[in-house]
């Protein structure tokens, strides 16, 4: 369970602080979509920097005049921290909303619990990305509508249509302000997160 | 790699002095900025406080979830003296309670990759042990899970 020091010196110390368990939960979507609202209707929010080798679609995207060596950049995303317990914690992180950088998506991914896609009605293509990667992923997922004041309500059943989705992926209605609501849609997460893990055993014993 | 023009210069702290008014809530103040050498502009290369290292050798990527835990040994305060403010800065946080990867960055304002390496000099000095966080295709069964949504219900 770690690495370092420990394994040597056999045994953690009397004095130890409790080492929490520590877990994520990634919310997608598009630019805009208002995933840095929800992050913050639940946690204490901070940006996290992140120095990354800037990908090849990045070039000629962002402004590199004058800076022709600029190889790497800056990317910034949110993070917060939801503290469930002293020895339980729950991480968010908000995933870069640009394409050109989905090489950072495959770190914040591994081991993660599963994902929020937060989309908006007006512009439900924007998290198509999104929903392809965690599929592919096999990441539990849940599509969060953001519902924007003035957006059309559109029943669920028409975002489900409209995205193609899984008849297994959870579509649920949230106003990203709300910390209630955010509250729904995690727990909506980890339910969803856990009802494919208990699939997956009943497979696997099934299998034997 | 030039000024993105995205960085603070202010907000950097600023290499390898070990002037102890790192933990100095003022800091870091407009007085050291003679610490910048007028020929390298006003920005603090990211990697500048590892020495140009970009990874630690003998060391798989750090997980931004893994916690990086103090060690007893950490609690003798001439470490405040002799690590680097950077060093010091991260063994401080952890002295009080195991911190994430990402909390380190996000309280030092460096960049996750940077905050990795010195990260790793710190498990190098014996000064602190990192946690591998379980992946969730790990747990034993679902009671963790189901104390993550009862703890979200009750917040």
């Amino acid at each position: 369970m770690a690495f370092g020091r420990f394994s040597r010196t056999g045994a953690m110390h009397a004095v130890s602080p409790v080492e929490p368990l520590t877990l994520k939960i990634l919310v997608a979507g598009g630019f805009g979509v208002g995933k840095t609202t929800l992050v913050s209707a639940v946690s204490e929010i901070r940006p996290l920097r992140t120095e990354e080798r800037l990908s090849e679609p990045g070039v000629g995207v962002d402004d590199t005049g004058g800076v022709e060596g600029k190889s790497t950049t800056t990317v910034a995303m949110d993070f917060g921290r939801i503290t469930l317990r002293e020895d339980l914690v729950l991480y968010l992180f908000g995933t870069p909303g640009q394409d050109r950088f989905w090489f950072l998506w495959d770190e914040l991914a591994q081991g993660s619990l599963g994902a929020v896609v937060l989309a908006d009605t007006r512009r439900l293509a924007d998290c198509f990305a999104a929903i392809d990667y965690f599929e592919r992923r096999a990441i539990p997922f849940v599509v969060a509508v953001n519902c924007f004041d003035g957006a059309d309500r559109h029943p669920v059943v028409t975002v489900r249509t409209a995205l193609d989705l899984d008849p297994g992926v959870p579509v649920l209605l949230c106003d990203a302000r709300d910390r209630e609501s955010v509250k729904d849609v995690l727990v909506g997460v980890v339910e969803h997160a856990m009802s494919l893990a208990r699939e997956r055993r009943r497979s696997l014993s099934a299998g034997a | 790699m030039s000024d993105s023009g995205q960085d603070h210069p202010a907000d950097l702290p600023a290499g390898f002095s070990d002037d102890p008014s790192y933990d100095d809530p003022s800091y870091p103040d407009p007085d050291h900025a003679h610490w910048f050498d007028d020929d390298a502009g006003p920005v603090v290369r990211p990697y500048a406080m590892t020495r140009g290292r970009t990874s630690h050798a003998g060391q798989h990527r750090l997980d931004l979830i893994a916690l990086v835990v103090a060690e007893p040994a950490a609690d003798d305060p001439v470490w405040d003296m002799t690590l680097s403010p950077e060093h010091a800065h991260i063994l401080g946080l952890c002295r009080g309670r195991p911190q994430s990867v990402a909390e380190l960055a996000a309280d030092l304002d460096l960049a996750v990759g940077v905050v990795r390496v010195l990260i790793g000099d710190l498990v190098d000095e014996e000064l602190v042990h990192v946690t591998r966080p379980v992946p969730p295709a790990e747990l034993p069964d679902e009671s963790i899970l189901r104390e993550v949504i009862d703890g979200l219900r009750a917040l």
